[in-house]
């Protein structure tokens, strides 16, 4: 009984001390942040310009936001159908085959890769191409896109592919046993099932994507002053690359450091919404199942 | 378990009640935190090789611009071959970063490869900068770029976004692709004082901001109709630097005065330097120090070779 309960304490403690984390660094980012968004109020998120250099500066994040949502949009637009086509082909199609293993691990390995490196990649590799294809910089919302999607990819492929798992065998049976082809039986029965899954394992891909920074920020092209899209050829900043090229030379103290804090207020209040988004269509499920 | 509901409930409750007090801990130990004075922008990308040394304490942590940088890591590294006893890192994070990191003592020696500021000395007013080499700053475009030449003016305009096409300055009727620092950055510094102030322009809001000398020579070297702006230092074959007014970058050009851009490197100590310090940069100022400097394409302060 004793061991019983100094495990419970031990684990709680663990436990806890996650939670502590959270709350620490959520506190000290809205005591920074906070006096600004004080300040600045709505103008902060509404203003068009970012020139925290001019007298007075201009802390405007509207074409950062922008910039932020057009290239983890594009991300999962990309990723999203490849990536639950890849999980139906994996959970339906694949057997138990060497191939499938094979697959399976790949896509983990594409987890275990360094975003520094995907960017670097995407900096040498892709931009180049880009520019050629379509003239202009490369550096674009579709670069930033693009390797966004790769990352994006196998969350979205390993959730997706387990909650189409998770649809009882019981439901294709009977959908076989009325006539249904393997394809309509999926189309009609397994998809629906795994709908919610699925969706989340989606929108888990889009808070990955808008919190991403290194890779991001090198295929950007990060113009001196942003401004909002007008197409996905067009260079952006994005919050995350906003905080880094300025963390290093703002004064401790100043408005400008506080403004990066208050972009940190608006990341974590955005992937916030995401994630519960999430948990709550998750949650929305296990409830439908009546577990 | 017995009584699950009622037990439950408990557990939540108390559960939540543990997150409000260590939500409140947290901002109470945070907010003690959030002095002004103290400055810990830089401590995760400040590398800090600790290892323990008998003896003397030769354990020095360097930090600044990335066109000291160079100078100064190659300067450690034959240093520490004479005397094994010492343990030199060096990081390259920017002039105001090193500044800062020296001022706040996070590092012992900062690299600043611009004049100190006066809201600097006020803030730090024990800051000890020390000559160590000159630079210029050549202005870069793509190898195949058949442009070789522009005047002072021709760059600040380009850079300011009013020359906008490669066909007003004899070049491809292709558009220009403008390059430039992040603000803070030392070169970016010489560059707006030596070629945008005296024609009273600043730099284009479209140019793209790469952070590093190595970023923007990365960025040039891929990019057939860009130009920037890097270290004489970081000259080399994958750019072609331009001449300015007829004027080659090159050090004696420099050191005559016919090429328009020259600026100072330092390194900077926090009050006098201690004896590790001293013997260091003592090093940097010898004529192997200075031969290093010429070595890597920048200015020595005296001829050397």
């Amino acid at each position: 009984m004793k061991t019983d309960d100094a495990v419970k304490i031990l684990t709680f403690l663990c436990a806890g001390s996650s939670i502590l984390v959270v709350f620490l660094i959520f506190g000290y980012t809205l005591l920074e942040g906070l006096p600004f968004l004080a300040k600045y109020g709505l103008s902060f998120l509404t203003g068009l310009y970012w020139k925290p250099y001019t007298d007075p500066p201009q802390f405007g994040l509207l074409p950062t936001v922008i910039g932020t949502l057009s290239v983890s949009g594009l991300a999962i637009l990309l990723a999203a159908p490849m990536g639950v086509l890849a999980a139906i082909y994996l959970a339906e199609y694949s057997g138990s085959g060497l191939l499938k293993s094979f697959i399976e691990s790949a896509t983990q390995l594409l987890v275990g890769i360094p975003s520094v490196v995907l960017g670097f990649v995407g900096l040498v590799f892709l931009v180049p191409i880009l520019a050629k294809t379509f003239g202009g910089w490369g550096f674009s919302i579709l670069a930033g896109g693009i390797v966004l999607a790769v990352m994006t990819l196998p969350h979205v492929i390993c959730i997706s592919s387990d909650a189409i798992k998770a649809v009882p065998r019981d439901y294709r049976y009977a959908s076989l046993a009325l006539g249904a082809s393997k394809w309509q039986t999926i189309r009609r029965v397994v998809l629906p099932a795994a709908k919610s899954g699925i969706l989340a394992s989606i929108i888990l891909g889009l808070g990955n994507a808008i919190g991403e920074t290194m890779a991001v920020l090198m295929v950007v092209g990060n113009p001196e002053v942003p401004y909002i899209p007008t197409s996905i050829l067009d260079r952006v900043r994005v919050l995350t690359s906003t905080i880094v090229i300025e963390f290093n030379y703002a004064v401790w103290g100043s408005d400008q450091m506080r403004a990066l804090f208050a972009i940190g207020v608006v990341l974590f209040i955005i992937t916030a919404v995401v994630n519960l988004l999430a948990f709550h269509i998750l949650g929305g499920r296990i409830r439908a199942k009546g577990i | 378990m017995s009584g699950g509901a009622a037990s439950g409930r408990t557990v939540i409750a108390a559960l939540a009640a543990v997150a409000v007090a260590m939500f409140l801990a947290g901002y109470f130990v945070a907010s003690s935190f959030a002095s002004p004075s103290i400055s810990r922008t830089n401590v995760k990308t400040v590398t800090t090789t600790i290892v323990e040394t008998a003896g003397l304490n030769a354990r020095l942590n360097v930090a600044g611009s990335t066109t000291v940088a160079p100078i100064v890591e190659e300067a450690a590294r034959r240093f520490s071959e004479l005397h094994p006893e010492f343990r030199i890192s060096v990081a390259a994070i920017g002039s105001g970063p090193g500044i800062k990191a020296v001022g706040s003592g996070e590092v012992d020696i900062g690299m600043a490869s611009r004049d100190l500021k006066e809201e600097e000395f006020e803030r730090w007013p024990d800051l000890k900068p020390f000559r160590i080499a000159m630079d210029s700053i050549a202005i870069v475009v793509h190898p195949s770029n058949p442009v070789n030449e522009l005047t002072l003016e021709q760059v600040a305009k380009i850079f300011a976004g009013e020359i906008r096409n490669w066909k007003e300055v004899g070049g491809p009727d292709k558009p220009i692709h403008v390059i430039t620092r992040e603000k803070g950055s030392g070169t970016r510094d010489c560059f707006e004082h030596a070629v945008m102030k005296p024609f009273g322009k600043e730099v284009s809001a479209e140019a793209m901001v790469q952070q590093g000398n190595p970023k923007v020579r990365a960025a040039v070297a891929n990019d057939p109709l860009s130009i920037g702006y890097i270290s004489l230092g970081f000259v080399d074959e994958t750019v072609k630097s331009l001449r300015i007014d007829g004027v080659e970058p090159r050090i004696e050009n420099v050191l005559k005065g016919t090429y328009p851009i020259k600026r100072n490197l330092y390194v900077v100590t926090k009050g006098d330097p201690d004896p590790a310090e001293l013997m260091f940069i003592g090093y940097l100022l010898s004529a192997e120090g200075q031969k290093i400097v010429e070595e890597l394409g920048y200015i020595p302060l005296y001829p050397v070779s």
